[in-house]
């Protein structure tokens, strides 16, 4: 069983088609898995056990009739818990939502069912994907698998940690300025932020709509193309989904290649902030990039200066207008209706109760920064730094191929360490925001451990829209390349729990 | 309630200069929700016509409705306005509990149509341009039910309760620049604007618009400035003014109240306003602590909207003949005057004389069966002509029947009685209730004489020459056919069998 | 850019329906200012003549037919409501526009 778990996605969906292993098996691995881990790590929020062993005998019992399995049929899969799940828990991280039974599931939640991937259950998150680091769930931080004392990143810390601690080997992950990328750099495992529109947003509940996107998170590069085969594609229910076909991830992930390659670094993404082990092992890359046959081009892309700062009005404004619809009325948390308060005063109150500390935070920033007098200073021009930044990224890729960069300027922090310091917790996504204002695609892959405190650094590839398959191709040269350097997959060189 | 100070209209008018903005909310008839699936059928079951979208559930998103676009192009067009290249929708953010989203999906500086207009004509002719600003999209809100209060009000109610089968049915929002130089007229105006607007929308197949059932609701908004001054005054805005009468006497009703308040020294607040319909005032809402800031935004989750010119011509070229033309031609070819034909209008009932008349009536006949019988049913019952159990081709037929005298207009009035009672079509109705004219000549005859024997003193003075008096041995001889014979005819007997010329 | 004072973050906090205590107020209102003192930078670009981004993507014109979608049944839609009567939600009375 111990060697169950660590199978990559690709090897259980062929012992399973081939009759090696059954579905169940594999889901009743992962079940005790996490049975003896979770308590420790505390990656899921809800367990499906009764649906996920469901799912596999069904897969097992397709298998016997004789019908034709998908790609990653029968393969356990942690869902953030972001995505609605019909009749199963969905509570976004908040207290507000707290025992909430959507009565609907997200059509990514439709995908993953329709391709049989087995949903294991829901991963813990910052509350409404608000932070980076998990410690905003109302339900308590995820830790580390590295050092469990360690932040597991965020928002999408609960399926980063899933992955690395082998509660799954596959998970979801959603991406506003990072939730995705940063997680996977900060726990040694691989996430993907697909193009805007790549992946459906129906029955994702919305932090940020024009920056939020769902994507794969894995422990390899071949196993995230396969899930991000799996979830992508138009959605007529989604206004803002592409209507075209998806990039040709899987295939890239199997030839990865950078030969003739033109990769750039933009200067930007370094300086005052970085960790040195996360600079070393960025540079090391760059150099392994070289080695592997990419030519290395310097990109200066000023705008990406402001980004941060756009990002911390865009994504509170949508959210004040976003978080609204929590109100008392027709779900979710009530707080003092005690006959005598109005409509109007239960939902402040059940506002005030049901939201945490960073959510009312960004709601009240948001609400600032579109309220009149303000909006053309903040929000308006916000929008423009987005346009700049867009221009920028155009202006970069007609020199390069792929940008890379570091994926988060330091190494997993100690949990508590930026709880009260807003500011500094915002610095964990100055990398991976401009890519979300952009609205292009960008993989996190491990890179290294940093020298100085042993923990995972990532390395982000950013390539423009809709070219996700560059990701892949990139992504699985550099893995292969590093995999061989160190004789292993990074993740054997994590503590055992 | 409280009692409102007011001056005489003409006092008010000879003092200070009415502007008005008039705004009118649409409900189109779309057979699903602006930004959903749902149908938009009307239903007494309530929260059955709900999806995650239309009830704002976590997660869901908003997919737009393109033949709410369309209809709304066809208004903007027909409004004479230009439509938009590019535009987005918006949101408009304040908390209701009406609304599931605690935003409205709106559109704010990007409407889909702008400036255009709209010429109505008054009572008397007279054609006044009303300057349309914007036309543009959005949503409705759910229906709330107050419980424990006076008259299903919200003032003193111990809860409410939310269906939500209304929210997200599409609306178009119709607004004018302000309405000036319409002078003690502009209430006048104010309805003849609504009025056209309606026959507009109707023409336009975008919506029933009955005003009643609050498929279009106008807010009116009011100021006043002292005679030959330019600058507005403050205005006040009264919501939902929901029928063409009511409309006239909110503006009538305001610009009372705002002279009596200017003139004793007061300012008015702007505020938002109650219309009341059983004594036509008008009262102030809750005054909000702090001026509304909606937050408007572009709606991220909706792609903007950008109409082809390829599209936007093929939908002018589709458009219908415009109503007031329209009612100008049927009023020449029906050789009526103005103000019949603006009470017709008003009726609502153009189309309904129209098809009757192209069902095979005359439209004298039309006009006075729809205008006098079937409009006085209809306001017996408190609905409009419309929605009455009877269809211009029935009507046609019983016209028919009166022409070719099988039924004289006592028997028709009968006739329609059972149709609208739902009995059948007017020859079944005729036939159950046995209303055909007597024709029988013989019987007829009978009946004459029998009336000439019992009133000899009148016959004498019909021999003597007084054939005004025939009338009286007319009614005897209706009354004892129970109505059921042709008065003409039965008068030429009566004069016949007495030897006098007619 | 101006601090942001206590009554600011009452009136944010009023038009956002949070009802937040007092000692929130003062912290809400020293750590929205360094937030907005820090991403008040963006104001920098107010004046350039450039268009705002307000969707990722350049698409344009997504529309559905007209058709008909089931709709959830009544009681799925009310399944979460914390309160219902008469098949529809129930809730606090509402105060305000009539
Ligand atoms: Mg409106
Ligand atoms: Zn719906």
């Amino acid at each position: 069983m111990a060697d169950l778990i660590k199978l990559t996605a690709a090897e259980i969906a062929a012992k399973i088609a081939s009759g090696e292993l059954t579905a169940v098996e594999v889901t009743e691995a992962h079940l005790a898995r996490i049975e003896a881990v979770d308590e420790k790590v505390h990656a899921f929020l809800h367990i499906d056990r009764e649906g996920a062993l469901a799912q596999a005998r069904a897969v097992d019992e397709k298998k016997a009739r004789g019908e034709k399995l998908g790609p990653l049929a029968g393969v356990p899969l942690a869902l953030k818990d972001i995505f609605t799940t019909e009749g199963v828990p969905t509570t976004v991280g908040s207290k507000i939502l707290e025992g909430w039974l959507p009565p609907y599931d997200a059509t990514l939640t439709k995908k993953l069912k329709a391709a049989d991937v087995i949903i294991l259950g829901k991963t813990n998150m910052d509350e409404f994907a608000m932070g980076s680091s998990t410690e905003n769930s109302a339900y308590g931080p995820t830790g580390n698998p590295w050092d469990l004392t360690k932040i597991p990143g965020g928002s999408g810390g609960g399926s980063s940690a899933a992955l690395a601690s082998f509660q799954a080997p596959l998970a979801i992950g959603t991406d506003t300025g990072g939730s995705i990328r940063q997680p996977a750099a900060v726990t040694g495992t691989v996430g993907v932020k697909p193009t805007y529109g790549g992946v459906s947003r129906y029955g994702m509940v919305a932090f940020s709509s024009s920056l939020d996107q769902g994507g794969p998170c894995a422990r390899t590069v071949l196993d995230a193309a396969l899930l991000h085969e799996a979830i992508a594609g138009h959605d007529p229910l989604d206004s803002t989904s592409i209507d075209a076909p998806v990039p040709p991830v899987v295939e890239a992930a199997r030839n990865g290649s950078v030969e003739g390659m033109r990769v750039g670094v933009v200067k930007q993404f370094r300086g005052e902030g970085y960790q040195a082990g996360v600079i070393q092992r960025f540079d090391e890359s760059v150099a392994l990039l070289k080695e592997l046959g990419a030519e290395i081009v310097e990109l200066d892309c000023p705008s990406f200066d402001l980004a941060l700062s756009a990002y911390y009005l865009i994504a509170p404004s949508e959210c004040s207008s976003n978080l609204a619809r929590f109100d008392a009325m027709r779900y979710g948390l009530r707080v003092g209706d005690d006959g005598t308060k109005s409509a109007e005063d239960v939902t402040a109150l059940t506002r005030e109760a049901g939201f945490g500390p960073e959510v009312k935070r960004r709601i009240m920033l948001g609400t600032y920064a579109l309220s009149s007098g303000y909006y053309d200073a903040y929000y308006g021009s916000a929008q423009k730094v987005r346009t700049l930044i867009t221009r920028d990224f155009e202006k970069a890729f007609e020199q390069v191929d792929v940008i890379v960069s570091p994926t988060t300027p330091t190494t997993a922090f100690p949990i508590g360490e930026r709880t009260d310091d807003p500011m500094a917790m915002y610095l964990a996504d100055v990398c991976t925001i401009p890519t979300n204002l952009a609205g292009n695609a960008a993989m996190s892959l491990p890179c290294g451990l940093a020298p100085e405190d042993g923990l995972p650094v990532g390395l982000q590839i950013i390539a423009p829209a809709m070219k996700d398959d560059r990701l892949y191709k990139v992504g699985a040269a550099v893995e292969a390349a590093f995999t061989e350097r160190w004789g292993h997959p990074l993740l054997e060189e994590a503590p055992a729990l | 309630m409280t009692v409102t100070d007011l001056v005489s209209y003409e006092d008010a008018l000879a003092a200070y200069d009415p502007v008005m903005g008039l705004e009118v909310h649409v409900e189109l008839g779309t057979k699903t929700k602006m930004f959903c699936g749902c149908s938009t059928e009307l239903k007494q079951d309530a929260n059955s016509q709900t999806c995650p979208t239309c009830l704002g559930l976590p997660g869901s998103l908003p997919v737009v409705n393109a033949t709410g676009v369309e209809s709304a192009i066809k208004i903007g067009l027909a409004l004479n306005c230009t439509i938009a290249e590019w535009c987005r929708f918006a949101r408009k953010n304040y908390f209701y509990p009406d609304m599931p989203k605690n935003f409205q999906t709106s559109q704010y500086d990007e409407p889909i149509a702008f400036d255009g207009y709209l010429d109505v004509q008054l009572e008397d002719g007279e054609v006044f341009r009303v300057e349309i600003e914007r036309a543009h999209m959005e949503e409705d809100t759910g229906k709330s039910t107050h419980v424990g209060g006076a008259t299903g009000r919200i003032h003193g109610a111990r809860h409410s309760l939310l269906d939500y089968n209304r929210a997200g049915i599409p609306l178009i929002e119709i607004v004018t620049k302000p309405i000036e130089g319409a002078g003690e007229r502009a209430p006048e105006v104010a309805k003849a604007y609504v009025a056209e607007l309606r026959e507009l929308i109707k023409a336009l197949g975008v919506s029933e618009a009955r005003m009643e059932m609050g498929q279009m609701r106008c807010d009116v908004n009011l100021s006043l400035r002292p005679n030959g001054t330019q600058k507005f005054g403050t205005r006040s805005e009264t919501k939902n003014v929901n029928s063409l009468r009511s409309v006239e006497r909110a503006a009538r009703f305001e610009i009372q109240r705002h002279a009596a308040v200017l003139s004793s020294g007061g300012t008015i607040i702007q505020e938002t306003r109650h219309f009341h319909e059983e004594d036509g005032s008008t009262t102030s809402g809750r005054v909000k602590e702090e001026a509304e800031d909606y937050r408007y935004f572009p709606e991220p989750d909706l792609v903007p909207v950008a109409p082809s010119r390829e599209w936007v011509e093929e939908l002018r070229a589709t458009l219908p003949e415009l109503p007031r033309l329209r009612r100008n031609r049927l009023r020449e070819e029906w050789g009526i005057s103005e103000h019949d034909m603006q009470s017709i209008l008003n009726a609502g009932a153009v189309d309904l004389i129209t098809a009757t008349v192209d069902a095979g009536a005359d439209s004298a006949a039309a006009r006075k069966w729809w205008m006098g019988e079937l409009a006085r049913r209809a306001n017996e019952d408190g609905v409009e002509l419309a929605a009455l159990a009877i269809t211009p081709e029935q009507v046609a037929r019983i016209a028919a029947l009166v022409a070719e005298g099988s039924l004289n207009d006592k028997l028709a009035r009968q006739t329609f009685e059972g149709v609208l009672a739902g009995e059948g079509d007017p020859d079944t109705v005729v036939e159950k209730r046995g209303l055909k004219v007597v024709s029988d000549e013989g019987a007829l005859g009978t009946a004459v004489d029998e009336a000439i024997a019992a009133n000899a003193a009148i016959a004498d003075k019909i021999r003597g020459g007084k054939v005004a008096a025939a009338g009286a041995l007319v009614g005897a001889v209706m009354k004892a056919t129970r109505g059921q014979a042709d008065a003409a005819r039965v008068r030429e007997l009566i004069l016949e069998k007495l030897g006098v010329e007619g | 850019m101006p601090g942001i004072t206590r009554e600011e973050v009452a009136h944010l906090a009023r038009l956002a329906r949070l009802e937040l205590k007092a000692e929130e107020l003062d912290h809400f209102a020293g750590q929205l200012d360094d937030i907005i003192g820090a991403v008040a930078r963006v104001s920098e670009v107010a004046d350039q003549d450039v268009p705002p981004t307000s969707h990722p993507l350049p698409l344009t014109n997504v529309m559905r037919p007209d058709e008909v979608r089931p709709s959830l049944t009544p009681e799925q839609a009310l399944s979460g409501a914390p309160a219902q009567e008469q098949q529809r939600f129930k809730v606090p009375q509402i105060l305000g526009e009539e």
